[in-house]
């Protein structure tokens, strides 16, 4: 039995290895899936939905759908790139995301998501939720306001921390990230240096006293868009 | 509607008229039709003070700038100066405070130039009673095309340097708690200095644009909005100007000192703010000469009068000739203000101009940090006037409380003084004349109130003018 799995994606056949999602092939292809749930190191997860794509016409998550020989993948359509522009406005007006003063602005990937899809306001209505701010850990600060529930820190903790400092509680539009303490941040086991604090995509979970540090013009996304790490992969070595 | 005192009626302003970006001036009138009292309402943006209550405080300085879109710098870099007190960073790197100078005084550039290119200008080289269809920014450019591409240029130069301190031309991030977070490229700098003497050319002919004018107005000026008031701005240790830094120093109308070198973080000892029922806005007074008598001016009016010198020539040069004027006493004209803000236009280019050829800019040493502290104050001479910022911040790095007196708030009763004594002279009977709105405009305008972005967007003021009788009646309404 061949070790490689050939498929397509946008009419370019990929090679991937069995057991691979379609998006880590992809990936190594130098063919970006837009994505924010999923998180290098991190087990598959599908909840964001932003990496949707169609597998044989059937649409299915990148993140955790697995490659099978023969398949035709749909990825960057103008259809699958309106409904994933969706997801992320909705993501916008189901939190407080106010970019133009928010620290992470220029490093988050769901401002750069929706600078990618050319979002330029949301036309669904804003919820502004009452979400509050844990600053009680000493130099870890969280905002709820801004989570996008991606889960990321949750599987972090866990996985890469081997701790388990965070859980969702709640329900449908209440639905938060909380932590496993009796109260708040300050009485977990949570360090400044662990993965689920730098793995939060937006301004979530942030180390303290950071803040601008960074100028404007020498951010993450400043120059380039999310996702063009991986794209330049493929422009190098076509 | 409440009766007052005096058997004079007046009317309450409704919420309806909270509009952002429209000044409204009530004129009350009395059993004789005579003028008893006009009032200026500003609608203040106060929900700030709330807004930032639990934000962590370095966020402040980035945050606080959707307070203004005219002068997001000065909330900036005055929350800043409050936030590096907060982080015990107040004695700033050479190139952290340089770097921020340059940010400042391209601000000031930026909306000197514009109040005075686009808004002041046609009203001072066509005359306030000129058709208002002329009597425009649209006007200059037909008739002065040189002076309002000027204009656009020295805005320019200002901005871009504010984008190059702060990362953007507006809401940027330059700024930090103890510091700033880039300095100055030598791409960057030669790129400025390239253009610099033309901005010294400009600024050279903007200024004397407005002194000619004063000089060849006094008399109007010294009957239009003049009356003797206390000054109020900072001031550097040896008493030169200084738009950035330094203590308080108050004056009387005759230059008499009410206190000096005040500390910024005692401001309030020496200043409070009074309610009053009918305005949104406070009125500020100095707490030694009481609410009746401690109201004073700020901005570049006050700030010519307040110093003892200015640390650039050319600028000094021209404080010397403006203050020659009154004698080297206090200048007290409303009028005043726009040549006093044209010397102030001047002083920022030579300040810039004296930043780029210091090597600091180019040094790496941008932050520092030392003892924390939970309360702190940040003053700053921003374009309009004093600005003062007040924060308290708990052990969890939570705003706790915010107060901020801005400068429009600082020249409140000064413009309602200036409204007033326009009214009185100009009003004829019992309707408001194009000449009576063209008046308090003006009169407004020469304070360069902050109204809103939109206000200074579209060039002109929206500006409502209501007539009000003894019976509390609007009997009549112009707009603009
Ligand atoms: S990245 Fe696949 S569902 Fe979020």
């Amino acid at each position: 039995m061949s070790n490689t799995i050939t498929f397509m994606i946008d009419g370019v056949e990929i090679e991937g290895k069995p057991g691979q999602t379609i998006m880590q092939a992809a990936d190594e292809a130098g063919i970006y899936i837009p994505r924010l749930c999923a998180f290098k190191g991190l087990s598959p997860y599908g909840a964001c939905r932003v990496c949707t794509v169609m597998v044989n016409g059937r649409p299915q998550a990148a993140c955790t759908q697995p490659v099978a020989p023969g398949t035709v993948v749909e990825n960057d359509t103008e259809r699958l790139q309106h409904l994933r522009g969706n997801i992320v406005e909705m993501m916008f007006v189901e939190g407080n995301h106010y970019c133009m003063f928010c620290e992470k602005s220029g490093n988050c990937e769901l401002q750069a998501m929706a600078y990618r899809f050319g979002i330029a306001a949301p036309k669904y209505p804003y919820l502004f939720p009452e979400r509050d701010v844990d600053a009680s850990h000493p130099d870890i600060l969280i905002d709820r306001n801004r989570c996008i529930l991606c889960g990321r820190c949750i599987r972090a903790s866990s996985d890469l921390d081997g701790k388990n400092v965070f859980q969702f509680v709640g329900r449908g539009k209440d639905k938060q990230i909380a932590v496993n303490a009796e109260a708040r941040l300050a009485d977990t086991d949570i360090d400044v240096t662990d993965q689920a604090v730098s793995s939060c995509p937006v301004g979530a979970i942030l180390k303290k006293r950071v803040g601008y540090a960074v100028p404007i013009g020498e951010r993450l996304y400043d120059h380039k868009p999310i996702g063009s790490d991986i794209e330049a992969a493929r422009t190098a070595g076509s | 509607m409440v009766v007052a005192k005096n058997g004079l009626k007046r009317v309450v302003i409704e919420p309806v008229t909270r509009v952002e970006g429209h000044g409204k001036v009530t004129i009350l009138l009395d059993e004789k039709n005579k003028v008893q009292q006009a009032r200026l309402h500003i609608v203040e943006f106060r929900g700030f003070e709330r807004f930032v209550q639990g934000r962590p405080f370095w966020e402040v300085p980035v945050l606080v700038q959707r307070l203004c879109g005219i002068c997001p710098v000065s909330h900036h870099l005055a929350a800043a100066k409050a936030m590096d007190r907060i982080v015990g960073g107040e004695n700033l790197t050479p190139t952290a405070e340089k770097m921020r100078r340059l940010m400042h005084y391209g601000q000031t550039l930026q909306s000197h130039a514009l109040h005075f290119f686009h808004l002041c200008s046609p009203d001072l080289l066509f005359g306030f009673d000129a058709d208002v269809a002329i009597r425009n920014v649209i006007g200059v450019i037909a008739k002065f095309p040189d002076l309002a591409v000027q204009g656009v240029m020295l805005r320019k130069y200002g901005q871009e340097l504010i984008k190059a301190t702060a990362g953007k031309k507006i809401h940027g991030t330059g700024a930090i708690p103890g510091g700033i977070n880039k300095n100055l490229s030598i791409e960057e700098r030669d790129g400025f200095l390239k253009d610099l003497d033309q901005m010294v050319e400009w600024g050279r002919g903007a200024l004397k644009v407005a002194k000619d004018y004063t000089v060849e107005h006094l008399e109007l000026a010294k009957e239009f909005a003049a009356f003797p008031s206390s000054h109020l701005s900072l001031i550097r240790e040896d008493g030169a100007m200084d738009l950035y830094d330094g203590g308080i120093r108050a004056i009387t109308a005759d230059g008499e000192k009410i206190f000096d070198h005040v500390a910024p973080e005692k401001y309030n000892d020496y200043i409070a703010e009074e309610v009053r029922s009918w305005s949104y806005m406070k009125f500020p007074f100095i707490k030694s000469l009481g609410p009746e008598e401690g109201w004073y001016r700020v901005g570049p009016l006050a700030r010519v009068n307040t110093c003892d010198f200015i640390d650039t020539p050319e600028a000094e040069a021209a404080r010397k000739e403006f203050m020659a004027v009154t004698d080297n006493k206090p200048n007290n004209l409303s009028l005043a203000y726009h040549w006093a803000r044209m010397i102030e236009l001047l002083h920022s280019i030579e300040k810039i101009k004296d930043l780029l050829h210091d090597p600091d800019l180019q040094g790496t040493d941008l932050v520092v940090k030392g003892e924390r502290r939970g309360e702190a104050v940040g003053l700053l001479e921003a374009p309009r006037g004093t600005l003062f910022h007040h924060y308290k911040v708990d052990e969890n790095d939570q705003v706790t409380m915010a107060n901020l007196i801005v400068s429009t708030t600082n020249n409140n009763e000064p413009m309602n003084r200036a409204v007033d004594s326009i009214a009185r002279k100009y009003i004829d009977g019992k309707e408001i004349t194009e000449g009576l709105l063209n008046h308090v405009e003006v009169g407004i305008r020469a304070y360069d109130p902050c109204l809103s972005c939109a206000t200074h967007a579209l060039g002109q003021m929206p500006l409502v003018v209501e007539l009000v009788d003894c019976e509390g009646n609007v009997i009549d309404r112009r707009s603009k």
